[in-house]
């Protein structure tokens, strides 16, 4: 199985990008939640790509250490989300754009 | 086996195209569990079986599962995706698109520049992952030890409901 190194890139760019696009696109906070997991998957895959090119482990340790991550940020922001759906009644990401001070 | 690798590439870069352009958010979060399956066979081929299995276990499984509770929760009728329609407008998602495909021109040139390599002939297996996991980054293991407990302690106070003040003397005060 050879893969040439810069398809794997390629392809950790494309959706990284396309992660970046559903960011800046989407009002929806749950699709920004969403579109945050696609991009740190991309990052993910670029640490692959570049553990298998040398065949070392690191590239697979940095993957579990970004699934680490990404498990820990879901879950504060679904309760994030939760917590100003109750305040707001609504999933629009400018509605909280303000504080109370 | 390169061909499975760009069937693999291809079905992952579609499903997420979907999953950005949906307005329904079951609808996205299915093609995102698409995606990271795609995305899982791409590990198996570069040579990480490990990575695959957790790709699929946590990220398939525990996190897209963990977003369904919630949108259960939040209860969202009919209008949610008359909202989404009237948010995703061509006028909003061109400039962002057009800027963010000038910024994966650039990455693609900076990937061209280097030199090439073939890569995915060796599997690292999980015995040598286990090794280096507890071995030289034994530090990083614990500090994430703590990030989870954070995100527990976290996720449960923002979580909480308000409990609402019943006592008789303080019920005047709280308002």
């Amino acid at each position: 199985m050879q893969v040439s190194a810069e398809y794997g890139l390629l392809l950790a760019s494309v959706l990284f990008t396309l992660g970046l696009i559903g960011v800046l696109v989407r009002r929806n906070i749950i699709f920004m939640l969403v579109c945050v997991e696609i991009m740190l998957n991309a990052a993910g895959l670029a640490f692959i790509v570049a553990g298998s090119k040398w065949t070392q482990a690191d590239g697979q340790v940095m993957f579990i250490f970004i699934l680490t991550m990404a498990a820990a940020e879901v879950s504060v922001g679904l309760a994030l989300i939760l917590q100003i759906y109750h305040q707001l009644k609504t999933l629009d990401g400018d509605a909280a754009n303000s504080m109370k001070g | 086996m390169q061909i499975a690798f760009y069937i693999a590439a291809f079905v992952a870069v579609l499903s997420t195209v979907m999953v950005i352009t949906r307005f329904n958010v079951i609808h996205a979060l299915l093609y995102l569990v698409v995606s990271f399956m795609a995305m899982a066979v791409v590990f198996f081929i570069l040579g990480a079986p490990f990575a695959a299995a957790l790709e699929v276990i946590v990220y398939a499984g525990a996190i897209v599962v963990l977003i369904i509770f919630v949108i259960m929760m939040l209860n969202q009728k009919e209008e949610a995706v008359d909202q989404e329609k009237k948010w995703l407008t061509p006028s909003v998602y061109i400039g962002p698109a057009i800027l963010s495909v000038l910024l994966l021109g650039e990455l693609i040139y900076i990937i061209y520049e280097g030199e090439s390599h073939t890569i995915g002939q060796q599997v690292v297996d999980v015995k040598e992952v286990g090794k280096t996991l507890y071995g030289p980054y034994i530090l990083a293991v614990e500090l994430s030890g703590m990030l989870l407990m954070a995100g527990i302690v976290g996720a449960y106070h923002l979580g909480r409901q308000k409990k609402k003040v019943t006592h008789r003397f303080l019920k005047q005060t709280e308002d």
